[in-house]
């Protein structure tokens, strides 16, 4: 009977990244993320890249199922293709690119076969700062700094801590080279190799 | 184990698989074990094969489901080809495979290393584990024996090495893996894909190194015994 509805459902992820922690500086947007891949326990890719750029203003890091990742990066690379063709001189800002990322895991969520990731999303478009964040169960919001996973218990106490609106760029990297630290220490999966 | 072994249980491979890269082209390796729960099904199986004359694909997991895949794959590059007027790119194989392997989560279970030469990357690995992620890598390792081939290959992985060193690194890797996974066994099989086409080897047991507490292969006890003394009795 449920032959066709049990098609495609997400049960379990294979391949996973570690932490992604992002803050809003003077200037911008600073993001960092581990190089890690892990198989189960086992670390076993150390060359992933986890942080990538989406179109001219944004920036995508994503946590969890990296089959999962690869696939939303071809969804974006249609979506920036589609934008640039329409060369009408306007571009995805990080605000659409955060809004449509929060519909397709929200919609895939209800279905009850999320893409089993965790995202920031980071960019600046005319001077405006953004940074967001969306996870597979379609929960998103933007602040000042996010963090996915464990980040979210290690990094962002710090954050709320020390973040200030005036953030140097040394500061800032700074910063997030702290929390990467504390991550290495505390979170099993963590690599020591940073985007 | 008891007693009941189930004949008829799905064809796993076990295995080890290895993907390497040297200047020039790439090295594919893996043993012949073919298991079905706890009996050995095939002895000498290939688990390397071949999807177009420069690209080849080592797999494991289930052997149904890794077969199946690669005579997708191989249907579809060989329109590809036929459409492009020129050999496939290793990297269209790589990801041919990874729209099988992902879009089919749910009912694969089957890990695979693409590797082949083409002539405008030359030589390239592509590790497709469970779940559909798509990683190229310098060398790749796969399969239920690859467990204990992490450490080995952290230590005696070296870029820049020519084709006989990385064969040689294969060969010993798999056998290496051969000695404490029940799971991979029989020869060890290799093929090397460079500019100037496909190598197919075969290794073996005797002339495989010998590892800690493994003993030379003879034909017969006879040949090392001399006659026996006579005892006291």
């Amino acid at each position: 009977m449920d032959s066709v509805s049990e098609s495609q459902r997400t049960l379990y992820p294979y391949v996973t990244g570690s932490s992604v922690v992002a803050i809003k500086y003077k200037d911008g947007i600073l993001m960092a993320a581990d190089m890690g891949g892990s198989y189960g326990s086992t670390l076993r890719y150390k060359s992933v890249e986890r942080l990538k750029p989406i179109g001219k203003h944004s920036l995508l890091g994503a946590s969890g199922e990296i089959s999962d990742f690869q696939e939303i990066m071809r969804y974006l690379d249609e979506l920036i293709l589609y934008d640039n063709m329409w060369d009408d001189g306007n571009s995805l800002g990080p605000k659409e690119v955060h809004n449509y990322l929060t519909r397709v895991m929200y919609n895939r969520r209800n279905k009850f076969n999320p893409l089993w990731n965790s995202l920031v999303l980071g960019g600046v478009k005319k001077g405006q700062k953004y940074l967001g964040t969306v996870n597979m169960i379609g929960i998103n919001f933007e602040d000042n700094h996010v963090a996915t996973g464990l980040g979210n218990h290690l990094a962002r106490p710090i954050l709320r801590d020390e973040w200030n609106e005036n953030l140097t760029f040394e500061e800032g990297v700074r910063l997030l080279e702290k929390c990467m630290r504390v991550l290495l220490y505390r979170d099993r999966s963590a690599v020591n190799k940073i985007q | 184990m008891d007693q009941n072994f189930d004949f008829n249980a799905p064809h796993s491979m076990g295995t080890t698989i290895i993907g390497v890269t040297y200047n020039g082209g790439v090295v594919l390796g893996a043993d012949s074990r073919t298991s079905t729960g706890v009996y050995v099904a095939n002895r000498a199986s290939d688990k390397i094969t071949q999807l177009t004359d420069n690209v080849y694909v080592c797999r494991s997991g289930s052997a149904a489901d890794s077969q199946v895949v690669s005579d997708y794959v191989r249907y579809f590059l060989h329109q590809h080809t036929i459409q492009l007027g020129q050999p496939a790119t290793v990297k269209v194989a790589a990801n041919l495979v990874r729209l099988l392997a992902y879009n089919n989560k749910n009912f694969l279970q089957t890990g695979l290393i693409v590797g082949g030469w083409d002539k405008y990357e030359g030589g390239q690995i592509y590790g497709v584990p469970l779940g559909g992620t798509i990683v190229q890598q310098p060398f790749a390792i796969g399969g239920s024996g690859s467990s204990y081939l992490y450490g080995f290959f952290d230590q005696a992985w070296k870029d820049g090495m020519t084709k006989d060193e990385a064969e040689e690194l294969v060969k010993k890797a798999v056998s290496l893996a051969i000695a404490r996974d029940g799971a991979s066994g029989g020869v060890v099989r290799t093929v090397i894909i460079n500019s100037e086409g496909v190598t197919r080897n075969f290794y073996p047991g005797d002339q495989l190194p010998i590892w800690h507490d493994e003993l030379e292969s003879h034909n017969s006890l006879l040949d090392i015994l001399g006659a026996p003394e006579p005892m006291n009795i």
